[in-house]
């Protein structure tokens, strides 16, 4: 069971995505900055959207269509980062 | 504290880029030499954790919202340059397939809320558990204090290259800037010291790793 820790923790991380239409729709800290200095307008979209602002595209739901975006982000970057982890040591094994 | 694309000019781009790139360089061969087994999942949960913690944006004074970082999270638990590893995943990952944070302004993103935040965050938490001792209170004051600067330097980082940009002088944005993140880091460093209080009630060996 020890060896499967990482399982609790990803599910809790799963569940703390799921919490994300909960989330403030406020400007953050620097969009608020810009707006009162003037300088939001300088800011460009992106010439592609993917998943753009945490909203998954298609879903009319839109607390539906954020938790799915959570989720596939969250999924995403726990196998980018233990990938990464991984390739990094097995080649340390290789190297030593 | 994302800079989209378009807030900073040429310049500053491309020295942040450097700075970042070879940034992710070390951090690439001294955790490739220092990570041990366990460490491995544990890259990929804060990742993951640090994600899905950020789309949580609280409310903070006169209608502004912020969110963690979590640079001094993986900080602690890991050191300095796994975290930036870790930040820069999720940076990466929120500008490619979320569009939160700019694609030329990745460079910037990555040095403040990578590496800055992870550096400080790391040094003053180490300050901090050396005057307060290392144990659950130290641990747990540390925690708050190294993520409440790591939020405040990130943002002074943030307001420097913007006004070396020209998007504002530095007699606004600085200001604005240290002002409004100071507020934000405090829900940082509570949410950081809620987490490593659940990580040293379960799992407190994962806070010995980074002594051996």
């Amino acid at each position: 069971m020890k060896s499967k820790w990482w399982l609790i923790a990803l599910a809790i991380c799963l569940v703390v995505a799921c919490l994300a239409p909960l989330a403030s729709s406020s400007p953050d800290g620097l969009e608020r900055v810009a707006e009162d200095a003037g300088f939001i307008g300088l800011g460009q979209d992106a010439p592609y959207q993917v998943i753009a602002d945490y909203v998954f595209p298609g879903i009319e739901n839109e607390a539906l269509a954020t938790i799915l975006a959570g989720i596939i982000g969250t999924l995403v970057l726990f196998g980018a980062a233990y990938g990464l982890a991984w390739l990094l040591k097995t080649r340390k094994r290789r190297t030593a | 504290m994302h800079i989209p694309d378009g807030f900073l000019n040429a310049a500053t781009v491309a020295t942040t880029c450097a700075v970042s790139a070879g940034g992710i360089g070390g951090a690439v061969r001294i955790v490739g030499k220092k990570l041990g087994e366990k460490q491995v999942p544990l890259m990929g949960i804060l990742a993951a954790f640090i994600f899905a913690a950020q789309m949580l944006n609280f409310p903070v004074a006169g209608g502004t919202s912020g969110h963690v970082i979590g640079a001094a999270l993986a900080a602690i638990l890991l050191g300095p340059w796994a975290a930036v590893l870790i930040m820069s995943c999720v940076l990466i990952a929120q500008s490619l397939i979320f569009q939160d944070g700019g694609l030329l302004a990745l460079g910037a993103n990555i040095f403040n809320m990578g590496i800055v935040a992870s550096f400080s965050a790391y040094y003053i938490y180490k300050l901090v558990t050396w005057l307060a001792g290392a144990n659950r209170r130290g641990t747990l004051i540390g925690g708050f204090v190294a993520a409440w600067f790591s939020v405040f330097l990130a943002s002074i980082f943030c307001a420097i290259e913007l006004a070396l940009s020209g998007s504002s002088p530095f007699g606004v944005v600085l200001p604005a800037m240290a002002g409004v993140h100071a507020l934000i880091g405090i829900g940082e460093g509570l949410i950081t010291g809620a987490v490593l209080g659940l990580v040293l009630a379960t799992r407190a060996d994962l806070l010995q790793l980074q002594r051996t």
